[in-house]
């Protein structure tokens, strides 16, 4: 009887349209802020929040952006990797020439590098539909990987290729590079993510987010009804990018400290992939789920052999891990093809008449 | 003006400068165009019979040619060999059929390549686990394929050829030939175009879906092998070869998705383009084009003609 | 440009008629050899129930497309209030304020019904993505402003209980009022209904028919519909329009198409 929602009646569509219609949900969320906020920075340990948190949050945020494009647009997307990479790149660009600028403020503007390529990516889904759109994407990830080696203006004519984050500063704290405290960092990640998270689902509500799902059902339809095909989808491509790119430079700055082109090759795009369709398609809590489950997974791997006292090598776990996530992914696809998302909205129906069974 | 010139001018004037090289590279081209259309053909056969785009096919190709060295090495004869790899991929093509398929019998095209990419990522895992990550190299001459090449005098310079990669064109050029007979004119064959169009309407005129699907991914599988053994000949047989896998969209891009013939033409595009592009204008660009060449130019063509060189025309109905 | 006031009368039942609203002149379609509307002519005038029929194959759903945007005549002219229209893109018929359903149902099925009808609206909603990012009060505002005169078709057309619905759940005659909902939600000045009673029961047709009737009397909306049911034909419509083999075989009030003999000899099957 936890969750009852009787007695809560909704006398004005505002209350009707809110994100958390139910006082329970409302509560939850109010909880999880609390806890990310204040009790992980307090009580979490650095290994915790380094190895775990900020990675999870902003793999978390990458699979937003591409929810926003395959999971609500319907838009098939294999660049997730790239676009994440030209984010980096911008935002290692932009702290090369403005060192002494707020660096959460350029992680912000290096999103709209990704946007803007995006968009330039995006303009074949005009004439290009569903499956094929894969190789428009596949054009963009490769060619990027291509352009981020080859011009090596990017990573400052490094010997190694490689970027390396300098030390920056934002609000008074050293918040990049290796000097920067895990805690600040998880903050400013964490920060960054609740915000874009937020705003993302503005978007999902309105007549931006209908249109985008209008052109995933029935783009034909969608274009009669009054859709124009041209800017709904190019938005969802700048948003979306913009987003990834945005991970991207969280990724690079705030958790890896260093980058090469390998950080965004076409396996990551994959990867993101997984964590939607895991987590579930079209759903901003399937995003968080999905992250959440492929980064545990390894973890979890590596830990069960250790507690069951057998040894098995690193390779090996890694192997596992790619036999465990595809056959995951196939189970998922056939039993609960919309996700844990799906699954957590069952169990909270569940919930609504618990202890009753139906 | 000078870069003008050397972009749209001067690779030609190379071309003609030295014919043999450029008989040499269109070659190359050829032969690796070759190795594509076999993996375009794979992918061919499973999505004209379910309309699915097997994602795995790539890892198919690595898993047969790593069963057959493995079975080699474990001390069975070639011939032996061969004919337990072939095993493999039946079972595979079994095991796909019943563990995955089965179940997603009217999903969305979308969530079963989305399928087939669990299923690639599982075999390459499975396959790390049983054959070690290591590189190894194909039992060409066990198998009784050519080694060696010929020399050829041509238009005032040589060309070389190597007999593997003729022989590669060749036995492409078998397959090709059996698979469109198989399709066309057996009985067989038209149930699994039948199967392709619609699965309702299949099954309602008595055609058993899982076992047509079986038949397909076993001929699948022995394209893989096929092609798995030309290519670990040419190059070894390692697991990056399933990225070059991904090369097969354009392929399938230009050639269409059901098209036998178009896999075959497709591929040879796209492997002398490629090869083209890189030897006289990779130079200008620093190198390295062929990496993303093949997607820039399909998607240069899905602009123009959205269904692929062989595809039927989209006519969207209201 | 035509007069719109030429010409316009009331009915018996008290309904007013008005000018040309919208006038096909030598309308020619060709699919590839196949020649699928020959030279067509007819008009649509303010306020009136405009059908088309014909037995299948006619044309009249490619006729509805091209009214609709989706296909371009190779010949012939489309006339819309007054002015000539250029070959245009869907959504912009749609911005012109011609909304419209379809023979199979397109109805996005991934969303409630009332997201739906919500959509509709999309050609009315026009507040920035700035404003709606920050869900400013601009946003929000003509959010619920919509959603109030979605809510009032929802009443109108009596499914206020499966507005949460997801519309894949619906049975095929809910379905369609879905559709009609959504159509309606856009404040059209003409509603094309591709065959509305398809696949419904006599108690069905007769809500539909309610329905389409309610909308055009209260809203004074034109309506230009597809329909095989003679009896709905006859009962709802002021004009008919009756296509065979992509001609035009007969355009009058319903009495008068009843009586040509190309029509019965169209529709018996007898060779012409």
């Amino acid at each position: 009887m936890i969750y009852r929602e009787a007695g809560q009646f909704k006398t004005s569509y505002k209350a009707d349209m809110a994100k958390f219609p139910i006082l329970q949900d409302r509560i939850a969320i109010w909880i999880y802020l609390v806890v990310a906020f204040v009790f992980i920075p307090l009580f979490g340990s650095d290994f915790f929040i380094n190895s775990m948190m900020i990675p999870f949050l902003i793999f978390a945020l990458a699979a937003i952006g591409l929810n926003v494009l395959t999971g609500y647009t319907g838009q098939i997307s294999l660049g997730t990797g790239a676009f994440m990479g030209v984010g980096a790149y911008a935002c290692y660009k932009l702290t090369t020439i403005f060192p002494d600028t707020n660096i959460i403020l350029l992680v912000l503007a290096s999103g709209l590098f990704s946007a803007g390529i995006g968009m330039i990516f995006g303009l074949p889904s005009l004439r290009i539909k569903g499956f094929y759109l894969v190789v428009t994407t596949l054009a963009a990830q490769f060619f990027l990987e291509w352009v981020f080696i080859r011009v090596p203006w990017l990573y400052n004519y490094n010997d190694s290729g490689a970027i390396e984050v300098p030390q920056r500063e934002a609000f008074g704290f050293i918040v990049t590079g290796p000097a920067a405290d895990p805690s600040v960092r998880y903050l400013v990640v964490l920060s960054l993510v609740v915000g874009i998270t937020w705003v993302t689902s503005n978007l999902l509500r309105g007549h931006t987010g209908r249109s985008w799902m209008m052109i995933r059902d029935m783009d034909i339809a969608a274009e009669l009804v009054g859709v124009r095909p041209l800017k709904a989808k190019l938005s969802s491509f700048a948003i979306s990018s913009y987003i990834a790119g945005v991970s991207g430079a969280l990724l690079v700055f705030f958790w890896l400290g260093a980058a090469e082109v390998e950080s965004f090759d076409v396996n990551h795009s994959f990867l993101v992939l997984f964590m939607v369709i895991i987590g579930g398609l079209g759903s901003l809590l399937g995003s968080f789920l999905g992250a959440a489950f492929i980064w545990m997974l390894p973890i979890v791997i590596r830990a069960i052999p250790r507690v069951l006292g057998l040894d098995i090598n690193a390779s090996t776990v890694e192997q596992l891990n790619f036999v465990i996530l595809g056959a995951l992914i196939i189970f998922f696809l056939i039993v609960e093809p919309h996700g844990l998302a799906r699954l957590w909205a069952i169990a909270k129906q569940k919930l609504r008449i618990w202890p009753f069974p139906y | 003006m000078d870069w003008l010139y050397n972009i749209v001018v001067d690779p030609f004037v190379q071309m003609g400068a030295a014919p043999d090289f450029l008989l040499q590279v269109l070659w190359e081209g050829f032969v690796t165009g070759t190795l594509y259309a076999l993996i375009a053909l794979g992918y061919v056969l499973i999505f004209k019979a379910s309309g699915v785009f097997n994602f795995a096919q790539g890892i198919m190709v690595v898993f047969a040619a790593l069963s057959l060295v493995g079975f080699y090495e474990a001390g069975v004869p070639a011939w032996l060999a061969l004919i337990l790899a072939l095993g493999v991929m039946g079972l595979l093509a079994v095991g796909t059929e019943r563990l995955v398929l089965r179940h997603m019998v009217n999903q969305d095209e979308i969530i079963l390549f989305m399928a087939t990419i669990g299923l690639s990522y599982f075999l390459i895992g499975a396959g790390e686990l049983i054959f070690g990550g290591e590189t190894k190299s194909m039992i060409t001459t066990e198998l009784g394929l050519p080694t060696g090449s010929t020399v050829i005098d041509v238009a005032g310079g040589i060309l070389i050829l190597q007999h593997i990669d003729i022989a590669a064109a060749v036995i492409a050029g078998i397959l090709v030939a059996a698979l469109g007979f198989f399709f066309s004119k057996t009985r067989i064959g038209r149930a699994l175009r039948a199967v392709a169009d619609d699965h309702q309407a299949a099954l309602s005129v008595g055609i058993s879906l899982n076992q047509i699907w079986a038949v397909v991914w076993f001929a699948a599988g022995i394209v893989a092998l096929a092609t798995g053994i030309m290519w670990g000949a040419r190059s070894d047989v390692s697991f990056a070869l399933q990225i070059v896998a991904l090369k097969a969209l354009p392929v399938l891009i230009l050639g269409g998705f059901t098209s036998i013939p178009g896999a075959i033409i497709g591929g040879l595009i796209i492997g002398m383009g490629e090869k083209l592009f890189e030897v006289y204008w990779g130079g200008l660009m620093g190198g390295g084009v062929e990496g993303w060449f093949a997607y820039v130019l399909a998607l240069i063509f899905l602009l123009f003609r959205p269904q692929g060189l062989f595809g039927e025309k989209i006519i969207e109905r209201v | 440009m035509n007069d719109m006031n030429a010409d316009s009368y009331v009915t018996e039942d008290g309904r007013t008629i008005g000018g040309v609203v919208m006038e096909l002149k030598n309308i020619t379609l060709r699919f590839g050899g196949v020649t699928a509307i020959k030279d067509i002519s007819f008009d649509i005038r303010e306020g009136e129930i405009r059908a088309i029929i014909g037995p299948n194959g006619a044309g009249k759903s490619s006729m509805l497309n091209i009214i609709s945007g989706f296909y371009i005549p190779q010949e012939g002219e489309v006339w819309y209030k007054g002015r000539i229209r250029p070959p245009i893109k869907p959504y912009q018929v749609a911005e012109q304020g011609i909304a419209r359903t379809f023979q199979n149902i397109a109805l996005f099925e991934g969303m409630s019904v009332l997201d739906n009808v919500m959509t509709g609206r999309v050609t009315k909603m026009k507040s920035s993505m700035l404003a709606q990012a920050i869900w400013a009060g601009r946003a929000e505002r003509e959010e619920f402003e919509n959603r109030e005169k979605v809510e009032k078709i929802i009443d109108f057309l009596e499914i206020q209980h499966i507005r949460k619905t997801p519309v894949g759940r619906l049975p095929y005659g809910l379905k369609k009022r879905v559709e009609l909902a959504r159509a309606l939600a856009a404040e059209p000045s003409i509603l094309l209904l591709d065959e509305p009673m398809a696949g419904m029961n006599v108690e069905e047709k007769e809500d539909m028919s309610r329905f389409i009737l309610d909308v055009n009397d209260e809203f004074g909306t034109t309506i230009c519909l597809i329909e095989h049911d003679m009896g709905v034909v006859m009962d709802l419509s002021d004009r008919v329009v009756v296509m065979d083999y992509g001609k035009k075989i007969g355009d009058g009030t319903p009495d008068e198409v009843r009586g040509n003999q190309d029509v019965i000899d169209a529709y018996l099957g007898v060779a012409h």
